[in-house]
């Protein structure tokens, strides 16, 4: 176990590495990154002030093996508009992301684990087609487009949810949706293809002529072997949803770190934007190492084709 | 014609098989034809008819699907939206896909150092959530038509490399693969001419299903400010001024997310029905 944990800690600081350089160079792609901090009125003497202030004007690699030092201290550097560190920025908007992804996630998995579940036993039905058909319109229903329906129908028309901003846990409801409808899609199609392939085992097989019962089949003896591809479904979605909150959070104007994302590329406050963005990043490569990590819990194989 | 694919032709000529293909080709052929089907230039305005509900007559304007906030044809600025939209999708998809599918290619069949730098670049690119990835190369690059293309190329190509990748690992090993190579042909000859027919299938599942991931990504970007720009008429952008006007004209944000809503879907449905034909394991 602890060596291929070790194996996978290390995979995961490689990607790190990698992906902090790609952004280093993403930012770069322009030439000076200093024209992407500075508002478009600026003069020559703020421009070349700023540079200097910021070491834009050092040789490259040097500024490269800055950045990663900085980043290894967990530095993301300070906002150009607020003069705040960008830490202290994610910090106080992060906890409205992680409840709006907790919500997101709960639609996703609450309503498309069960319906894969039925799209699995109930095979060719009336019921099973209908929830077919509502997966697909799901996974092909822009977010922003979901979204201002649902503030159209529950806000504007019925007046049953408010329309935007925080609150009490009514406020939660629209954006949860419409953030999660997409993740659902995925989740019912993966539920349901590893529940036809476990379905289809031996093992299954002699269980129901056993005469084990179709829910107590499903808890005891498939439930455990069909989490895996699951569990690295939800590993994929956790970081998909916050992502995806970048445009929810616009459309309800609720203010987690997809708002101040946006409103950082106009402000043209570049270093929120590339925060955020090694954040997503890090956020992913940690949520696979964990994943990983759930799997050898789940199915003891797997550790030990990882330490041969 | 034999009785087989007589009845072949029958089952393909259903409607339900069909509906969705006959979707996407009408889209197509709005976009191409926008000039002559457009009612009215999609620029132009009429201040006096704004947010104007479907149906309504305003000076020399009929608005049969309302107007906008500056008294613009909502028809005609969705059917030249609709250019974006499958402009922005096909290019990208076949510039991440070439990129992808080469780089994957080349580095299953030459391994070595070639394939881990390949497949670790992959790597690093899939843990970038793709939305962010984007959106800070247009916060970079600045948001224009051509830029967006560039973008989603950049952020897309990773899935075309892991497909091409594993399937030419297996093609490769095949004897008339490795005999092209005894025979002298050299490295692009095998992998142009013997390997990519082969994967080409399995690429082509792939790039229907990134179709219409694109044309949301497009949308997408374009709500959030950083697609093609104002005044050009794109879905996603009209979406995003829509939105200001829920409560009193619900058509300007509605319409054209119904059109982005029925083509994606439709794409799906058709990149489904491409996946059912040509990968084996759906069979």
């Amino acid at each position: 176990m602890p060596g291929f944990l070790l194996q996978r800690a290390g995979q995961a600081l490689v990607t790190i590495l990698g992906v902090a350089t790609l952004i280093f160079f993403v930012q770069r792609l322009t030439g000076d990154p200093t024209y992407l901090l500075v508002p478009e009125t600026a003069t020559k003497a703020d421009i070349d002030a700023l540079r200097h202030a910021l070491g834009f004007d050092r040789p490259l690699v040097v500024q490269y093996l800055d950045f990663l030092a900085d980043l290894a201290r967990f530095d993301l550097g300070q906002s150009v508009v607020q003069r705040v560190p960008v830490l202290t920025i994610i910090g106080s908007r992060l906890p409205y992301t992680l409840m709006l992804a907790a919500g997101a996630l709960t639609v996703a998995c609450g309503i498309g684990i069960p319906i894969g579940i039925l799209l699995a036993v109930f095979r060719d039905s009336a019921i099973a087609k209908a929830a077919a058909g509502f997966v697909l319109a799901a996974q092909s229903m822009p977010t922003f487009w979901s979204g201002i329906l649902m503030i159209m129908v529950f806000s504007v028309l019925l007046g049953w949810l408010p329309p935007s901003s925080t609150g009490d846990l009514r406020h939660l409801v629209m954006p949860s949706f419409a953030l999660g409808l997409l993740s659902m899609a995925t989740f019912a199609r993966i539920a349901r293809s590893a529940l036809l392939d476990e379905l289809s085992k031996d093992y299954a097989r002699t269980a129901r002529s056993r005469g084990v019962r179709t829910p107590r089949l499903l808890l005891r003896h498939i439930a455990r072997n069909a989490s895996i591809p699951v569990i690295t479904v939800l590993a994929l979605e956790i970081s998909n949803l916050l992502a995806g909150a970048v445009i929810v959070e616009t459309v309800f104007a609720w203010p987690g770190i997809g708002q101040v994302t946006v409103q950082a590329i106009l402000a043209r406050d570049f270093m929120i934007v590339q925060g955020v963005v090694l954040l997503g990043a890090f956020v992913t490569v940690a949520l696979n190492l964990i994943s990983d990590v759930l799997y050898s819990v789940v199915d003891p194989r797997i550790v030990l084709d990882g330490a041969r | 014609m034999s009785a087989v694919a007589a009845s072949r032709l029958r089952q393909g000529l259903g409607l339900r098989r069909w509906w969705p293909l006959t979707i996407v080709a009408l889209v197509v052929l709005a976009a191409i034809f926008a000039p002559w089907l457009a009612p009215y230039d999609p620029n132009t305005q009429n201040l006096v008819g704004r947010l104007k509900p479907p149906g309504t007559v305003s000076r020399a304007f009929h608005y049969w699907l309302g107007s906008d906030e500056l008294g613009r044809d909502v028809l005609s600025r969705i059917i030249y939206g609709s250019r974006v939209s499958l402009v922005v999708a096909f290019a990208s998809v076949i510039l991440s896909g070439t990129v992808g599918t080469t780089l994957g290619m080349i580095a299953a069949y030459r391994r070595g150092w070639v394939e881990t730098l390949v497949m670790r670049v992959v790597d690093v690119f899939l843990s970038i959530p793709a939305v962010l990835l984007a959106i800070i190369t247009v916060a970079v690059l600045g948001p224009s038509l051509v830029n967006v293309i560039m973008v989603l190329a950049l952020t897309r190509w990773p899935r075309y490399a892991r497909v091409a990748y594993s399937q030419t690992l297996s093609v490769a090993t095949m004897p008339y693969v490795r005999l092209a190579a005894l025979m002298g042909a050299g490295a692009p000859r095998v992998m142009f001419r013997h390997i990519l027919p082969n994967i080409i299938g399995a690429v082509s599942v792939v790039a229907t299903l990134e179709f219409g991931l694109m044309i949301l990504f497009e949308a997408g970007l374009s709500f959030l400010g950083l697609g093609v720009q104002p005044p050009t008429a794109s879905w996603g952008s009209m979406l995003s001024t829509g939105r200001n006007y829920v409560a009193t004209a619900w058509w300007v944000a509605t319409l054209p997310g119904l059109c982005l809503f029925v083509l994606v879907l439709a794409v799906n449905l058709t990149g489904d029905a491409v996946r059912d034909r040509l990968d084996p394991r759906f069979r």
